[in-house]
């Protein structure tokens, strides 16, 4: 994984980053040492956190179009995960018909917000550098049709959770806000026909699924301080908490996608 | 010098004469907006009763308005599909494989809790249990099964996508969003279910192509499709817009 390039790049929009770190500050000294999986499970914490100032605000609300640029730099990473994918050949030819169509989608999706955004005056954030082995985590991403189908589904469930934890930033724009709901259902569509390619629900069971990150929360089962497994006849754990998707906040979303975006 | 005759044989369909002179039909509720009648005034000639329109009874609902009015809407979606989902697990068309009979089982529970829950959330408020005409579908029939669940299930979706911005509170928008995604699962397993392995779980008829977005429906377009299966009267005039 490219980490020292995430760390130089966001040195140079946010020079004092290393202050911030502190303590972690022995980790980037230690890097050398580290092995291959302890970095990448460590990192997307110090990531998150780093990326917490440079592109959050602090206190301040993000505007809708700092909203939109975070959306569109995770339609630009399912975008060029499905176009690689496509093009690799590891999607076997009787599910091409599912993935094009997912493909089609997600790159509609990019051109349609770059569009809102410089309707807004706002300016769409440039496509990041990718790498969806994730420094070796996910190797075999575009060889073994399993892996892939495992990162997409991630991408999808986190890409539903992520418009979601954010639609009410977009209060404010009606036109926007329901341009969100539309593309966020949109991604539902494609996260339940791709859990079903794994011989899974297409909907989410309990806090199930990979990486943790992407399914933490989704145990949950009060909603709006109601228990839901109380109501009517009772229903199981496992209905309460398929019933209900969870959103994500933006620090949870950014640590997750972190280990695949090189620059 | 012979005269044109002029004969209706049949009622004449709604129609607009564009500038143009071309007569196109149109759908009603269009109509009665061309004509400069508000869609709260044109909601009100869908509903039965005439006077009384704070009480429920047992011909018609009235929703309300507000955020307390949507929320009523997305609950009598939420019961339509909660009544469909019952009948249809209670007796499943012939030879159903057991994978589909977990499938259809699974969203019957969901439509129920989702049900539940807005009736629990709008206490008071709620609206009475509406009455249902599934007449129109075969139960024994698979394809007429499936079909109407996709039908349900895309409404659905379009309905919540739709209210969204006729929300007030963030917090009742994080709500309908939690349930939109879920109810875009289930129209993406029964569409898959229908045409396997094809682009139709989410397809060109649904979704868009030049921008990759979802069906969105107003409440009146929604519920005018829901009519064929809602006996009750449904007064939606308050509706916010």
């Amino acid at each position: 994984m490219n980490f020292f390039k995430i760390i130089e790049a966001i040195e140079k929009t946010d020079p004092e980053v290393y202050e911030r770190l502190d303590s972690r500050r022995a980790m980037f000294k230690n890097m050398a040492g580290f092995s291959t999986k302890v970095a990448v499970a460590a990192a997307p914490i110090a990531v998150a956190s780093v990326f917490k100032k440079a592109y959050g605000r602090g206190a301040a609300a993000d505007s809708v179009v700092d909203v939109l640029n975070y959306a569109l730099t995770l339609e630009y990473l399912e975008s060029s995960f499905y176009n690689e994918g496509v093009d690799s050949g590891v999607i076997p030819a009787n599910r091409l018909a599912i993935f094009n169509q997912i493909k089609k989608h997600e790159s509609a999706h990019v051109t349609f917000l770059v569009n809102t955004i410089k309707s807004l005056s706002g300016t769409p954030v440039s496509e990041p550098d990718f790498d969806f082995t994730a420094g070796g985590a996910y190797s075999t991403v575009f060889s073994d049709y399993n892996v892939f189908l495992t990162l997409s589904q991630a991408f999808e469930d986190t890409g539903v959770r992520a418009y979601k934890g954010r639609a009410g930033e977009l209060i404010s724009n009606d036109a926007v806000l329901t341009a969100a709901l539309q593309i966020h259902s949109v991604e539902a569509r494609h996260a339940s026909v791709v859990r079903r390619l794994r011989a899974e629900k297409g909907w989410i069971t309990g806090a199930t699924g990979s990486p943790s990150a992407s399914y933490a929360g989704e145990d949950n089962k009060t909603q709006a301080t109601i228990d839901i497994t109380t109501l009517g006849a009772g229903y199981s754990v496992n209905a309460a908490t398929e019933a209900f998707d969870e959103p994500l906040t933006k620090d949870q979303v950014l640590a997750i996608v972190a280990p695949f975006i090189q620059s | 010098m012979e005269k044109d005759v002029n004969i209706i044989s049949k009622p004449p369909k709604e129609v607009v004469v564009t500038p143009g002179g071309i007569m196109t039909p149109i759908s009603r509720m269009s109509f009665l907006k061309y004509l400069g009648i508000s869609t709260a005034a044109a909601s009100l000639l869908f509903t039965a009763s005439s006077c009384s329109d704070d009480d429920d009874g047992p011909g018609s609902v009235n929703l309300g308005s507000g955020d307390t009015g949507i929320l009523n809407y997305a609950y009598l979606l939420e019961q339509l599909e909660a009544a469909f989902y019952v009948k249809v697990t209670a007796s499943f068309y012939a030879s159903i494989p057991d994978a589909e009979k977990t499938i259809l089982q699974d969203i019957r529970d969901h439509e129920l809790a989702h049900r539940d829950f807005f009736k629990k959330a709008l206490g008071k408020d709620a609206i009475a249990d509406a009455t249902f005409d599934f007449s129109s579908i075969d139960f024994t029939n698979r394809s007429s099964v499936l079909g109407a669940a996709k039908t349900f299930e895309d409404l659905g979706v379009s309905a919540y996508n739709g209210a969204g911005k006729l929300l007030v509170s963030a917090d009742l928008l994080l709500i309908a969003g939690k349930i939109v995604s879920v109810e875009a699962r289930h129209a993406s397993a029964i569409r898959d279910l229908l045409n396997p392995y094809s682009a139709d779980f989410a397809g060109d008829d649904i979704v868009t192509v030049s921008n990759g977005l979802d069906a969105s429906n107003p409440p009146a377009t929604v519920l005018t499709a829901a009519r064929t299966y809602v006996k009750t009267s449904v007064d939606f005039s308050g509706l916010p817009s």
